[in-house]
């Protein structure tokens, strides 16, 4: 099993969940997080008050997926998350040793 | 010649509506009783209440949301709290010895400088003599008591933006108390409380409230700010506004409200309230895109907050003239405030380093000098003007002592005043309650509970 974690823009969000559930994942965690990479923040002038805003808002995602799904999942996101712009973000990939679905017990893939 | 341009005190602009009522009303009498007979007009009282109640609507809640927009989440409502007690205070003080010491004029005489050309004497403490038929100019003089009470509300309230965000909240209603009492009055009574003021004597135009209101708070606004001393963090820290749509909304109260306040001053449903009104509306939207467009110019991007600083700028900028400028020297004034505003908000403040949180001084001290100064151009008929001004050089200067004496007078006042409540119960709140915010700190209240 594999948790994928991903960044990526705001305004891409509905399209990413729609690639998702194509490719059959059942549930997806969102958190709005701020950051910055290579594309930097930018700067806001109050009556001549320069500030320079270096975390710019992003939205995370994060997916617990089975090792098989795993390719197409990251394939998916690529795809729907793609500006072709600085800033479109990044997908980790990282081992899920775990799972359990509070509910009934279940483990695993049983539980995903 | 004062007496003609601004509305307070004798009878003269007014006289001959007034012998025309009274010659329909009671064709026996002569001309000298008529005249010392006001009466009342029922025009003149409905348009004074509803131009009371919109100077009252540019401080609550007008200038506390364009303040309140302005300072960061954490101070959203001290700012608010500081002018709606304001409001209170200032109201409670007026009615008690404020009226008295602005209005009395006991004592007074034209050309003659004794204590009262200072301050007014208690003889109306308390609002002693007033009935339901006493009258000033046209209207009942409740209503002129109320009308001027505003004016005292809205001048100590705009100083708030000058030390906001660090000041202790009962050391603010100390300060605001005494600077009422102490600089506010004086001021308003040698400007318009008729002969043997010293200001109305040396012939200071001044209609609205330009060297009383503006620059008299926009002083006291840098004094404080000076004292205090910088917010923590400033100019390092980032310290936008947090809500412009607030400003904006309260920016337009205030331009609307305004109509009360400059075509008010005429106490009277006339043609001066009319060109008032005219010159305050074309001076405001003059400034604004000033503003905007100096600032696209140099900071590449016309803002929200710059559009917003130019009305009022603007708005400022005209008070002091609306009683005598035309329509020509209204774009003039406007364009005038609009951008040298601009920079000393701007460059100026930056380069002499003082914290002002919300401009006071840059906007309504600099607005109210240049408006001040160009009233005296503008009163002019030659320039389009409905003053009796003919000699132009001979009225800025007069102007200008005017604007210098409001500037010592209200700076070294104030300054006593913020050192002894600073030496006493102490100006400045905690830095760690500066960190936390006056809102929590100050009040055990939230803006946000999102």
């Amino acid at each position: 099993m594999k948790m994928v974690m991903a960044i990526i823009k705001p305004f891409k969000l509905d399209d990413v969940r729609e690639a998702l559930s194509e490719v059959g994942v059942t549930g997806v965690t969102v958190t709005e997080v701020k950051g910055f990479g290579r594309q930097k923040g930018h700067t806001e002038l109050y009556r001549g008050a320069e500030y320079v805003v270096d975390f710019l808002p992003k939205i995370k995602l994060e997916v617990a997926v089975t090792s098989d799904q795993l390719d197409r999942v990251v394939e998916a996101i690529q795809t729907a998350a793609n500006s072709n712009k600085i800033g479109d973000g990044k997908i980790f990939v990282y081992e899920l040793e775990r799972v359990m679905r509070i509910r009934t017990g279940e483990l695993d893939g049983d539980a995903l | 010649m004062p007496t003609t341009a601004s509305p307070r005190p004798d009878l003269p602009r007014r006289l001959p509506a007034l012998t025309a009522l009274a010659a329909l009303a009671l064709p026996g009498l002569t001309l000298a009783e008529e005249a010392a007979t006001p009466v009342l007009n029922t025009g003149d009282t409905a348009w004074m209440l509803v131009a009371t109640v919109l100077v009252l609507f540019m401080t609550i809640p007008g200038l506390a949301l364009f303040y309140g927009g302005m300072v960061r989440t954490k101070n959203v409502l001290s700012v608010l709290m500081q002018c709606f007690a304001i409001t209170g205070l200032i109201s409670v003080l007026w009615v008690i010895y404020g009226y008295s010491l602005v209005f009395d004029t006991s004592g007074m005489e034209k050309g003659v400088v004794n204590w009262h050309s200072f301050v007014g004497g208690l003889d109306k403490a308390f609002l002693a003599g007033l009935k339901p038929d006493s009258l000033s100019y046209a209207i009942p003089e409740s209503v002129f008591i109320v009308f001027q009470m505003t004016f005292a509300i809205i001048t100590p309230a705009l100083i708030v933006g000058a030390f906001a965000e660090r000041m202790k909240f009962s050391a603010m209603l100390l300060f605001m108390g005494l600077w009422f009492t102490l600089v506010y009055a004086p001021i308003a009574h040698m400007v318009w409380s008729g002969d043997g003021g010293l200001l109305w004597d040396w012939g200071v135009l001044d209609f609205a409230g330009g060297t009383v209101v503006h620059i008299n708070a926009g002083v006291a606004g840098l004094v404080a700010a000076l004292v205090l001393g910088k917010r923590k963090g400033y100019p390092t820290t980032a310290m936008p506004p947090h809500n412009l749509g607030y400003t904006l909304i309260g920016a337009s109260m205030l331009w609307v409200g305004w109509f009360g306040f400059n075509a008010g001053s005429a106490v009277a449903a006339n043609g001066t309230a009319g060109m008032a009104m005219l010159v305050t509306q074309i001076a405001t939207a003059t400034a604004a895109l000033g503003w905007m467009f100096a600032e696209w110019a140099l900071h590449r991007k016309p803002s929200v907050l710059g559009i917003a600083s130019g009305a009022v700028a603007g708005l400022v900028a005209i008070t002091p003239a609306s009683g005598t400028a035309g329509p020509a020297g209204a774009l003039v004034i406007g364009l005038v405030a609009g951008v040298v505003c601009f920079f000393a908000s701007t460059s100026l403040k930056r380069r002499l380093g003082y914290d002002d949180s919300l401009d006071v001084f840059g906007v309504h001290a600099v607005g109210g000098i240049v408006g001040a100064l160009l009233t005296g151009v503008f009163a002019a008929p030659l320039l389009g003007g409905f003053g009796t001004v003919t000699d132009i050089v001979g009225q800025v200067w007069i102007q200008a002592k005017g604007v210098g004496f409001t500037i010592l007078y209200t700076a070294v006042v104030s300054l006593v005043l913020l050192k002894l409540i600073d030496w006493t119960i102490g100006l400045r709140v905690t830095p760690d309650e500066e960190t936390e915010g006056l809102d929590l700190a100050l009040h055990n209240e939230r803006g946000y509970n999102l």
